[in-house]
């Protein structure tokens, strides 16, 4: 061990931390921005060929849980002569220290400039993330537009769910790619490696090119975008003759062969999950029609009971974790849910270690599986998300639950000891009116009713708690107009006034709702086209950070910025969130393909006007969405019919390894 | 809307249903006790370089973790949610670093303290080091804490500079500093708790380019309520000389414990040691 020294871990070469290193003391939470979590990897720079810079473009409380850049980080790191950091949002204060001293964006594992990697891989599960990013790529000395990048900038691109429709930020990114991460970049790892070797021919451009001819990563300046007079989209197609027409998703198949996060980062500054997350199975075929998680994620990809039990086992040892999340979209629809949940609870019996499931199904099965998990005393909240208010609306979304099932299932929750649950709603929904969102107040009224009956105590509680719907790419709602902030918060206001019009039911209610301003800007950025980016640009210049986060979010900044550029466009802020699209309108992401047919996505959202349901694919015939034959994947789900052995206890005291080297 | 954990991903992520993240106690309480205490054990550590910025709630759950991944056997508290049983003697400041920090652990089966501060210290990221491992005699660890040594470095500073500013501090007999604390702002004295104070002359500038001045202070400061830390005696050298330093200091605790008549400070683990295994120093 050295002498007493207050800077015993030598810094890099190319370290900004000497400069970094004096600004800390002077702002919030300081830990934020230091690295050195368990897990966390510093390689040789000179040894590595091919250098990737990762960035969650939100504060590192809430970044660093990120699965998606947990996973390419092992995935990357993994690789002998790949070198992969990570970079986060700096907050303002540190922002303004790092323009007075000249301090670049960094990297929070070797403190290196973003400047000097190769590729700066961008996910975005939001698209209110865009204006810090362009934070990121100005701090880092990088150009803002792609067009002006020379050789000595790393390839800028976007991943995530938001870069199913990246124009809206592709004047800043050089790429994009749609869909599961692990191999597409260690596809464009090899790519660069090849083209670095080969001494860059051709340069910046030549790479991009190579990027795009595999026909799976996207880039924007290779297609050329037309309007018609009356400012729709005519046409997209590429300006050179050996890109593709179309950019397809990604699909990792196997997710047992990619057991991701192994080594996962275990931080020092307090985030907003500190758990072991394993994803029990990818994708969703329940078809909720707002959700584009849902859509975008297809086929249903289940990881087997036994590759789940031994990451949690191992998960656990390396990171000294006590709670683990069962993570997927739906996570009670794993086909072997129940032995997954009885088996880790049996296995974790005795300890200190607590499982948790986030599900958003309502039925009583979800009930028994949190029973199950509550063995060990500490009992999870529970999550019913009926999404819509009445029956009506529910067809409309396809979320299939009657009334009678949700008060029926809340009501063997409060039975079994639940004493409060959470009820999820969205508002503004396509073709809602306020009745439809009234009744939730009665759905409310009616399960505290029926829970003081069924338990005699008037000790139980109920939170109705409402997202603002946003219309997404790639689902059948994205011809959808959406509802005025006046209109979705008039509603949230008579919704509110009906729960608490009977004063001892609303007494056991609360409500929460995000008011309607951030989903209208939320909605332009998601179904936004190219021109959509002078707006981020401007709102950016104009200060706007920090989107995702009520205390820093501007709606005035947004409005003024769209008021300013889009009409020059010969468009504005309406045209692109309350306009309903016509079937044959060229929507900007026509040329990215998420595998749905958009022909199949046409009928789903007629069906929804129709009220129509859809079944679930996994359990009923295909109903040809497009995206098995066309990605040439399939359904994977089990059972596999083993089960999870107890643990042999393993008693004494062990040196841990994994800490960073 | 609302900071984390609500808009945590922000407002894209509410679409799929948002987790719950709640955990609710039920009523009964558990059944059966939990192990009792067999063993209380002492532990010196180091708060070092970048990992200075750890704050102690920071600290305290990296340690809760390297509990969990060497497998210690921890004893419990009784209740519903069982805590695990550890106590801190003060802190050092976040972002101040330091050689000398204190905890106690108790045990529900006996271990090899040797064995103890090898796995500790492996659990923790580099930078948190486990050095001792003592197994208690008795006594109180908290009653063994009067003051610390500390030093302060202060770059772009000129020593000369430096030793006028701290003979004016010496020779006054009260410094009213203010501080902002839990409670609001605050106003208390600097001078009465600092036992010592010198400017360290040092061969060359250990940190920072060569070629620029860098000052060094080693003080030893009572433990006193409210505490006075090195941030307030660099605010009583500003109050008495203007001292301004150029960049922000660096500062770093180099011992804890109970101080002598003659000013010097003893090792708080001194009375355990008898005969315990002694870490790697």
């Amino acid at each position: 061990m050295s002498a007493p020294s207050t800077t015993p871990r030598p810094a890099a070469s190319n370290s900004v931390w000497p400069r970094l290193e004096p600004l800390l003391p002077q702002v919030t939470k300081p830990i934020q921005y230091v690295g050195g979590e368990l897990g966390a990897v510093v390689k040789d720079w000179d040894a590595a060929v091919v250098r990737w810079a990762l960035m969650y473009p939100d504060a590192y409380e809430v970044g660093l849980p990120n699965q998606g850049v947990q996973i390419l980080y092992e995935v990357l790191n993994e690789l002998p002569d790949v070198l992969a950091e990570r970079t986060y949002a700096v907050w303002p204060d540190l922002e303004t220290l790092m323009r007075a001293h000249g301090v670049p964006q960094f990297t929070v594992d070797a403190h290196r400039s973003v400047r000097d990697f190769d590729v700066f891989g961008v996910s975005f599960s939001t698209e209110l993330g865009y204006t810090n990013l362009l934070t990121a790529i100005d701090l880092a000395g990088i150009p803002m537009l792609a067009a002006d990048r020379t050789d000595a900038d790393p390839v800028i691109v976007a991943g995530g769910h938001a870069a199913f429709n990246p124009e809206p930020i592709a004047d800043f990114v050089d790429a994009a790619v749609l869909g599961d991460g692990e191999e597409a970049v260690l596809e464009i790892t090899a790519i660069v490696r090849e083209w670095k070797a080969e001494g860059s021919p051709g340069g910046r451009d030549e790479l991009l090119l190579r990027l795009a001819r595999t026909e799976s990563v996207y880039v924007p300046r290779f297609y050329d975008v037309d309007y018609l007079p009356d400012g729709r989209i005519q046409r997209v197609v590429p300006n050179r003759p050996d890109v593709p027409f179309r950019v397809h998703k990604r699909t990792t198949m196997d997710l047992d062969a990619w057991p991701y996060p192994k080594k996962p980062l275990v931080p020092l500054a307090e985030t907003v999950h500190e758990r072991y997350a394993v994803e029990i199975f990818r994708g969703c075929t329940r078809g909720c029609r707002f959700c584009q998680a849902g859509m975008i994620t297809r086929p249903v990809r289940e990881r087997s009971i036994t590759t789940v039990g031994q990451m949690v086992k191992e998960g656990l040892e390396f990171s000294g974790f006590h709670e683990v999340g069962l993570l997927s979209l739906s996570s009670a629809d794993h086909s072997e849910i129940g032995d997954m949940c009885s088996g880790l609870a049996e296995q974790y019996a005795g300890t200190n270690v607590s499982l948790s499931l986030p599900s958003t199904r309502v039925d009583a099965f979800n009930i028994d599986l949190a029973q199950e998990l509550s063995r060990n005393g500490r009992r999870t909240g529970l999550t019913f998300a009926p999404e819509g208010g009445s029956e009506r609306i529910r067809k409309v979304i396809n979320k299939m639950v009657s009334k009678e099932d949700l008060i029926r299932t809340v009501v063997t929750a409060y039975t079994n000891g639940w004493r409060q649950v959470k009820l999820y709603f969205m508002c503004g929904l396509p073709t809602e009116t306020d009745s439809d969102v009234l009744e939730i107040a009665d759905m409310a009224h009616e399960v505290i009713r029926a829970g003081r009956a069924a338990t005699g105590s008037k000790d139980i509680r109920c939170t109705v708690s409402i997202g603002g719907f946003v219309p997404k790419p790639h689902t059948p709602f994205q011809w959808a107009s959406m509802a005025t902030p006046e209109v979705i918060d008039n509603r949230l206001k008579l919704l509110k006034q009906a729960i608490n019009s009977d004063r001892s039911l609303g007494r056991a209610i609360g409500f929460r709702y995000h008011d309607g301003e951030p989903s209208l800007i939320e909605g332009l950025l998601s179904r936004g086209d190219r021109r959509v980016g002078a707006v981020i640009r401007k709102v950016w210049e104009n200060g706007g950070r920090f989107d995702g986060w009520s205390e820093h979010f501007s709606y005035q900044r947004w409005v003024e910025a769209a008021n300013e550029v889009l009409p020059t466009f010969g468009v504005d802020l309406d045209w692109y969130t309350t306009r309903e699209r016509e079937e044959l309108e060229v929507l900007p992401w026509d040329h990215l393909d998420s595998g749905l047919d958009k022909d199949w996505l046409w009928q789903d959202w007629q069906d929804s006007l129709s009220e129509y349901e859809q079944d679930d694919c996994r359990w009923t015939p295909c109903f040809d969405c497009g995206v098995c034959p066309s990605m040439d994947t399939e359904i994977q789900i089990g059972p596999t019919g083993r089960k999870l052995l107890p643990l042999t206890p393993v008693n004494g005291m062990k040196v841990p390894t994994g800490a960073q080297q | 809307m609302g900071g984390p954990p609500d808009a945590a991903s922000g407002w894209g992520d509410t679409q799929a249903a948002a987790p719950e993240e709640l955990t609710i106690a039920r009523k009964p309480q558990p059944e059966g006790g939990q192990a009792p205490v067999v063993q209380r054990v002492r532990i010196r550590y180091a708060k070092r370089g970048p990992l200075r910025f750890t704050s102690h709630r920071d600290f305290a759950r990296a340690f809760e973790r390297a509990l969990r991944r060497a497998g210690v056997p921890i004893a419990f508290s009784q209740g519903f949610t069982p805590h695990p049983k550890i106590s801190y003697a003060s802190a050092a400041p976040t972002g101040v670093a330091s050689e000398a920090e204190y905890l106690e652990i108790g045990l529900r089966e006996e271990v090899d303290p040797g064995e103890l501060r090898a796995a500790l210290d492996a659990a923790l990221s580099p930078g948190l080091d486990v050095l001792e491992a003592v197994v208690a005699a008795g006594g109180s660890l908290a009653d063994r804490i009067e003051a610390s040594r500390w030093r302060i470095e202060l770059p772009e500073v000129d020593p000369k500079v430096l030793q006028g500013t701290v003979s004016a501090f010496l020779a006054a007999t009260e410094v009213p500093v203010e501080r902002m604390t839990k409670q609001g702002r605050r106003s208390f004295d600097a001078r009465a708790a600092v036992m010592s104070i010198d400017v360290v002359s040092t061969a060359e500038t250990p940190y920072g380019d060569a070629g620029v001045p860098c000052a060094i202070l080693e003080l030893v400061v009572r433990q006193v309520t409210p505490s006075v830390r090195p941030d307030d005696v660099l605010s009583g050298l500003r109050a008495v000389a203007d001292l301004e330093p150029p960049v922000s200091p660096r500062v770093i605790r180099l011992a804890q414990g109970t101080l002598t008549a003659q000013g010097a400070i003893v090792d708080p683990l001194e009375a355990d040691r008898d005969g315990a295994s002694i870490g790697e120093r």
